[in-house]
């Protein structure tokens, strides 16, 4: 009997994913892992009736959701798979992820936080620890990502995926010369004016510019996090625009010709246009790990961490590494992954150069963290142009005296009349 | 002369209030997701559309705020145009300032207040944010409309009217049925309309006081700052449609009772 | 026994409005412990250049969309009634179009790639800078508010007796002097009000900044979502920034309302 269920699951499961498919030969790749990666159903089924809900959110771009018509939609196989709806909704920035969660009134049963946000998080006491019995797929996960410094001993989260920070750049605009050439100062540089896209968060924004003072990136040193703000500061005449996921659009319709950001979005961006490339500087970088958590005021703890188990199923993770690009801490999935990408050194960059030229965020300070934020809000105000601060005041000062002067006048009328 | 210029002026204004919108609807049809070369025509981004289950629920659930919402706020604002209408002068002169507030507050502010009152309550009572929030929200800046448009109604009324219906032995309520209640439904009509659309297009305060509903707006909004599709101009046309479509339908009945009415003169 | 009527929406006011308006206030002199403080409201002094640019972004395109709107309103009026409204109609039409949307087809065009580059490009000029600049914001805040300003502007001028301005034609004035001394004072009350329905909306915008001045021409509206659901999370400090806001846009509307005592001002 169970055999037949599973039959007719996988059955359900092959009829959507074909009917959402535009008729291609990878159709019968697909397939063909559909069949192969048997979920266990009983575990999967254990809520089917339930009639539950899970609100999952989730960095922009960072699901495989069918929408170009070759990988699965994650989250409605999950539906199919264990009968439970989710409401998936995106964000930018782990700040803001962090702002929202904080400014409470919401509640979500799956987030993603990065590496140094998930030990503020912990140390906040945000985030609900997890029960490893019910995620029988954390065995998928690498060792060297079982027990990371953000959050000692697995405690609180599973490894989504991870990756490093570099330049994409647009290879029509520079020579071979200039391109091997390309390090952060390359986003000071003044020839590229106006065509500079930057990070829209403070911690990414600020390891670049800590990064190109040598200072450590996880510095709480007051006085360097002034001189990274003014290097920033510097900088903004040359930035055409701060983004975070908007970098898709404006890179791949050429609008600008540098930005430097995730490994993996940029794995994506290539497959897609081939004016663009991705350089990673050597002189260092940040190595980031985004993982899965299921923060505090979660409802849905069993069917969030039945989410978390499916993440983690081999070509489920495969999906994911294969759609957004970013590189999988799964240890089965990396396993089916072509050779190709294992070693394009994008991705997958070798232990020596992990091992040397990339920082791990840490959670910093309280106050260095008020610090950052500050020193980023004034930087993104600070103004280019002056001459506007002085006919402001006048222009306000206008509309005083002309006001009070219609008072009066309308007040002398008024007199006027009564007599 | 004079009326060229005046002509040529008015198409100026035009192009420059439809052209955004015309670009937008034929690059619905590119085949590419480019935005400036056109390659081919296609209906893709439509079909993709009506795939896109996130659009499609959030439809749903900007349509279900919109109509709660409003008959919440046209029963709450008429009514309590009908009571303000019965005041003296000046609690009536206060009670109408601070309908004027909703409507003169930016936004923005209207939705972060919000947002804290309802996190302040919220966390004390366990709940999140979500319909029930965005309604009340909704309701809250619907309301002031539907009694801005319902009060002038009364001024229009002959005051005798309810009155003489008195008189003529209706009691209070059935000469306020009969007498009262037509005279100003076309306002509590248009009240119902403006809210509805205010609604319907509401993205600031939502965006502060939905939770994790998603509205169309909002799904809109997170839609533009990520990988732009170019589904997102199919919907863009179809809103303009839907709007054209309503518009023009409003007009011809508009005109209808105009002539109907200029007949009866 | 009529006035009974109003005490729900009464309620409904002073819970949904006023307290909420008072929480703001009490936010912006409290910390995070709820400790009574005035440093919220000192440090949105650091923000004055914010402000200063957005009081002067949103005069600007005030002033931008009564110029636009001023002469196509007097065109809109003088136009054969049966035509007007449908006129009339065809104008506001884009207004009812999303916010979003509407200011999304101007990224698409203004973009280094975009439609007016590769226009200009055919006469080998550009390509120009026009996204992500301020003009690019002033330019989505006119489009977004024009309607505002052109329907109390219609609403005021479409009433003014015709005859007047024979009249003053008739007594020997130029058109000039008709226009200063007859339509101009006659429509002052639409002016003002479109004046504050355009000027409210765009000093606290977030979203055209965001949208098309590239995240580095930040208003007060991004100021404030920073501090509740951006990258900076301070609600004390935005509910400050709220509470200034709100001061600068009374004290504007004072101003506003001494030219402009029509109790029967037509809202829309």
């Amino acid at each position: 009997m169970k055999r037949l269920l599973t039959l007719i699951a996988a059955l359900a499961v092959f009829f959507t994913c074909a009917c959402s498919h535009i008729e291609d030969e990878t159709d019968e790749a697909a397939e063909n892992e559909e069949v192969v990666f048997e979920k266990d159903e009983e575990y999967y089924s254990a809520l089917k009736d339930d009639n539950v809900t899970i609100n999952v959110y989730n960095w922009g771009e960072y699901i495989p959701d069918g929408s170009d018509g070759e990988t699965i939609n994650l989250n409605a196989e999950f539906t199919e798979l264990t009968g439970i709806k989710v409401n998936y909704t995106t964000y930018a920035t782990n700040e803001e992820l962090y702002a929202k969660l904080k400014s409470g009134g919401a509640s979500y049963d799956i987030i993603i936080p990065s590496d140094y946000m998930i030990s503020r998080m912990i140390k906040e006491d945000m985030l609900e620890p997890l029960d490893m019995d019910n995620i029988p797929n954390f065995k998928n996960i690498m060792d060297k990502f079982t027990d990371p410094e953000y959050d000692p001993g697995s405690v609180y989260s599973v490894p989504y995926t991870w990756g490093t920070v570099g330049i994409l750049y647009d290879n029509t605009a520079f020579t071979e010369e200039e391109a091997e050439n390309i390090g952060w100062e390359t986003l000071w540089d003044e020839r590229y004016a106006g065509n500079i896209l930057m990070f829209d968060n403070p911690r990414d924004a600020f390891a670049i510019a800590e990064e190109m003072l040598g200072y450590d990136l996880n510095t709480e040193d007051s006085e360097k996090l002034h001189d990274a703000a003014e290097l920033l500061t510097e900088q903004k005449k040359l930035v055409q625009a701060y983004v975070m996921d908007e970098i898709f659009d404006k890179m791949g319709a050429g609008e600008a010709l540098l930005a430097p950001y995730y490994a993996g979005d940029a794995v994506t961006l290539m497959d897609e246009y081939d004016h663009l490339s991705f350089v990673i500087p050597e002189s260092g970088t940040n190595l980031f790990v985004d993982a899965v958590c299921i923060p505090k005021g979660s409802v849905n703890k069993r069917a969030a961490e039945m989410y978390i188990n499916f993440l983690c199923e081999a070509d489920i993770a495969y999906a994911v590494a294969d759609y957004i690009g970013y590189s999988s801490p799964n240890a089965a999935a990396f396993e089916l992954l072509d050779d190709e990408v294992k070693e394009d050194g994008i991705s997958y960059p070798d232990d020596e150069f992990l091992e040397n030229h990339t920082t791990t965020f840490r959670n910093l300070s309280d106050e260095a963290n008020l610090e950052m934020q500050t020193l980023w809000t004034e930087m993104k105000s600070s103004e280019e142009e002056t001459p506007n601060r002085l006919i402001v005041p006048v222009f306000m000062a206008l509309c005083v005296i002309a006001s009070i002067v219609i008072l009066i006048r309308r007040h002398v009328k008024k007199k006027k009349e009564i007599f | 002369m004079k009326k060229n210029l005046s002509k040529l002026y008015l198409a100026l204004v035009m192009l420059f209030l439809y052209a955004p919108i015309f670009v937008l609807i034929v690059f619905s049809f590119n085949t590419t997701k480019s935005r400036s070369v056109l390659s081919g025509f296609t209906f893709d981004w439509y079909i993709k559309l009506f795939h896109n289950e996130l659009i499609l629920s959030s439809l749903w659930n900007t349509i279900i705020v919109a109509v709660i919402a409003s008959i919440g706020a046209t029963i709450l604002g008429a009514v309590a145009a009908v009571g303000i209408n019965g005041m003296k002068r000046l609690p009536k002169t206060i009670v109408m300032q601070g309908t004027n507030i909703p409507i003169m507050n930016p936004e923005i502010v209207t939705g972060v207040s919000l947002m804290l009152l309802f996190v302040f309550f919220m966390v004390r009572m366990n709940l999140e944010m979500g319909f029930v929030t965005l309604i009340i929200a909704h309701i809250t800046f619907d309301v002031p409309y539907v009694i801005l448009n319902v009060m002038p109604r009364f001024r229009q009324m002959d005051p005798n009217l309810y009155e003489a219906a008195q008189d003529l032995g209706c009691n209070g309520a059935s000469a306020f049925f009969k007498v009262v209640l037509p005279e100003i439904m076309p306002g509590i009509i248009s009240g119902f309309l403006m809210s509805f659309t205010f609604s319907l297009d509401d993205f600031v305060v939502s965006y502060f006081t939905s939770g994790t509903t998603q509205t169309l707006p909002i799904t809109i909004y997170s839609m533009t700052r990520r990988k732009v599709s170019p589904e997102i101009n199919a919907l863009s046309t179809i809103i303009f449609l839907v709007v054209v479509a309503v518009l023009v339908i409003n007009n011809v009945i508009e005109r209808r009772n105009l002539r109907k009415r200029g007949v009866i003169k | 026994m009529k006035k009974v009527l109003a005490a729900p929406y009464l309620v409904w006011m002073v819970v949904f409005i006023l307290v909420p308006l008072i929480m703001v206030a009490y936010f912006a002199v409290t910390t995070a412990d709820g400790a009574f403080t005035f440093d919220n409201l000192a440090a949105v002094s650091q923000y004055a250049n914010i402000f200063i640019r957005s009081i002067w972004l949103a005069a600007i395109s005030t002033v931008i969309c009564l110029v636009i709107a001023y002469p196509l309103v007097v065109i809109l009026a003088r136009i054969n009634v049966s035509y007007q409204s449908t006129v009339l109609m065809i104008v506001m039409l884009p207004m009812w179009m999303n916010f979003l949307l509407r200011t999304y087809a101007w990224m698409t065009l203004l973009g280094n790639n975009g439609l007016i580059n590769m226009f200009l490009g055919l006469f080998g000029l550009g390509p120009f800078r026009l996204l992500n600049t301020q003009g690019a914001v002033v330019l989505g805040m006119v489009y977004n508010y024009l309607p505002f300003m052109i329907l109390p502007l219609y609403n005021v001028i479409v009433k003014i007796d015709k005859s007047v301005i024979d009249a003053a034609h008739d007594l020997g004035c130029s058109n000039f002097q008709t226009f200063v001394k007859v339509l101009l004072p006659l429509s002052i009350p639409g002016v003002m009000s479109g004046i504050t329905m355009v000027f409210v909306p765009a000093i606290s915008t977030f979203i055209i900044s965001r949208m098309l001045g590239g995240g580095s021409n930040l208003l007060i509206g991004d100021l404030i979502e920073m501090q509740f659901l951006g990258n900076s999370y301070n609600p004390n400090l935005g509910a400050a920034i709220s509470l200034v806001l709100m001061v600068i846009i009374l004290f504007i509307m004072v101003i506003l309302n001494q030219f402009d005592d029509d109790e029967d001002r037509v809202l829309m």
